[in-house]
């Protein structure tokens, strides 16, 4: 509905090109598989025995890669631990919307 | 916007604030989801810790009656329980999703609620009289010496305060491999639908041991995954019809009639997009995030990131109303993107005559819009303005430029007071509105 003169920029171009200049490394694909995925993936924890002990052994004598940021992504190399999971605990007390 | 006072324009008041004061919001206290029943006398809320609380407005007072009735507690229980599945390396949220009553059959009520993995029937019953006088008991329940009986008596039913009691009567699980976001009762009331990201289920109330797959989006190769079901609504009248929103955009209106896998579609509605305005928000902001059938079934309603779409069922090629929710976050994508508020996924819902349209924003605000008149208004949920019987002042945002008294500017918005979820009284001018983790009541001024 806003006529735009041609050289100006559109209110959401502009906030892309200020993201893409944040971030030059983003997906091509906008919107697209990466958000899905991720959505996809909640609540996906993981922890495999296997793999926590075959790369425990390759780096005997390396220093174990700790968490990025993000702890939940798979980077298949970063060993979680314990203090990486966030403690779940089960709520069994009342509603305050009760009270 | 609308002004205050004039002709038949609602003017909306406090009537009750439910939940905790405190600033400090504990996870499991964020409320996921409010839903009125049929008949407006019962409210449910579900929360992030698994909990249900059900409300049930008091009869009114014939003499004082300045407001209808309040809504006290009814019933709360624990609905769902955080789970691991060890299989599959995945933690299961106890958040409760979606929660939708059954129409009242006897006595008892019955509710649906649903986290990310299960689906639950509950059914709420009320017990106000107990059996008193048993011959080989006492009252306390302890059991007396049987050389003590020495006449016998028929026990009677003596009333007893009320008592609520919640029992789950129907488990219906494992039959979602991804997240559940919606489920939705059939006009037949025999059956619903369960929908996760990428399938969509058809239940039998009685039924727990086995489900139909309706829907199947799922692409042989998940490389190709490119949508995802977002929602989906049984139509209110016709069995056979029910829709579901995806994320990018689109709405597919399905006959359960035409085949076992509804995986074609009947119709598909979608606004055709300007291909020069597009840009790497386009996608994100045109996911739908709530999908409803007006009462009548003539219509649907669809929210996606910065508008509420109207549609007729019998025009898929755009939609014949559009209203803009808060058009000034456009400019404030690159941001917004940032700290995740892009997802959020705000619902919305139809007044009782399908003339008004309402659904939240940010800073607990909350937005209706008015179908016949054309009109809206903003209005806050906030403790401040708690007199019950004043009537809420309409809120502006100053998008840029010069910011009016009493009016707020885009960037001091708080992002975190978000309203997700409201509901509107199927047949009055009452409205809930959850805040994070409060919820308001708000009424029409009577008198």
């Amino acid at each position: 509905q806003d006529t735009q003169e041609k050289e100006s920029v559109t209110p959401e171009r502009a906030e892309e090109a200020k993201l893409k200049a944040k971030y030059p490394n983003l997906g091509q694909k906008p919107g697209g598989s990466d958000f899905l995925m991720k959505r996809l993936q909640k609540g996906q924890k993981y922890f495999d025995s296997g793999d926590y002990n075959m790369a425990k052994a390759k780096m005997k004598n390396k220093q174990l890669p700790s968490t990025g940021p993000d702890k939940n992504l798979v980077t298949g190399d970063h060993i979680p631990t314990p203090q990486d999971l966030p403690q779940r605990k089960s709520s069994l007390v009342t509603s305050k919307l009760a009270g | 916007f609308l002004g205050a006072g004039g002709g038949n324009d609602i003017q909306w008041c406090f009537s009750q604030v439910k939940g905790a004061v405190d600033d400090d919001v504990a996870e499991a206290d964020i409320i996921s989801t409010v839903e009125f029943n049929h008949s407006g006398e019962l409210l449910a809320t579900g929360d992030k810790g698994g909990r249900v609380v059900i409300f049930q407005q008091e009869q009114e007072n014939k003499i004082q009656s300045h407001s209808r009735g309040e809504y006290n507690v009814y019933s709360t229980f624990q609905s769902h329980e955080p789970e691991f599945d060890y299989l599959k390396s995945l933690e299961i949220e106890e958040k409760i999703n979606k929660i939708r009553w059954l129409p009242q059959k006897n006595a008892a009520q019955f509710l649906l609620s649903t986290n990310d993995k299960t689906i639950k029937l509950w059914k709420i019953s009320e017990r106000d009289k107990r059996p008193e006088g048993y011959n080989l008991k006492e009252e306390d329940g302890r059991y007396r010496d049987p050389t003590t009986v020495t006449t016998l008596r028929v026990p009677v039913f003596r009333p007893m305060d009320l008592m609520v009691e919640a029992s789950p009567r129907r488990i219906f699980a494992n039959a979602h491999t991804y997240h559940i976001n919606s489920i939705s009762i059939n006009s037949d009331y025999e059956t619903y639908l369960s929908a996760d990201d990428l399938r969509i289920n058809l239940w039998h109330l009685e039924i727990t041991d086995r489900s139909f797959n309706i829907v199947d989006i799922k692409p042989a190769n998940m490389e190709e995954l490119t949508e995802v079901i977002t929602a989906a609504e049984f139509h209110p009248n016709s069995c056979n019809t029910f829709v579901y929103s995806s994320s990018k955009g689109t709405i597919r209106l399905c006959d359960m009639r035409a085949s076992a896998l509804c995986d074609r579609h009947s119709k598909l509605f979608e606004e055709p997009e300007d291909p020069s305005n597009r840009s790497f928000f386009s996608e994100i902001i045109s996911s739908i995030s709530d999908v409803k059938f007006s009462h009548s079934g003539r219509y649907m309603m669809t929210r996606d990131y910065l508008s509420v779409k109207i549609w007729d069922l019998n025009m898929e090629n755009r939609p014949v109303e559009t209203y803009q929710v808060h058009e000034y976050l456009r400019s404030k994508l690159c941001s917004l993107y940032e700290n995740d508020c892009i997802f959020d996924k705000f619902e919305c819902c139809w007044n009782g005559s399908d003339s008004i349209v309402m659904t939240g924003s940010y800073n607990n605000f909350f937005r209706m819009f008015d179908r016949n008149t054309k009109r809206d208004v903003t209005l806050e949920a906030s403790r401040e303005n708690n007199k019950p019987r004043t009537v809420l002042k309409p809120r502006k945002v100053c998008a840029s430029g010069k910011r009016k008294k009493d009016e707020i500017s885009v960037d001091s918005l708080d992002f975190n007071k978000k309203i997700l979820h409201t509901a509107w009284h199927p047949k009055e001018n009452i409205i809930a509105v959850a805040t994070t983790n409060n919820l308001y009541i708000f009424q029409d001024k009577m008198n």
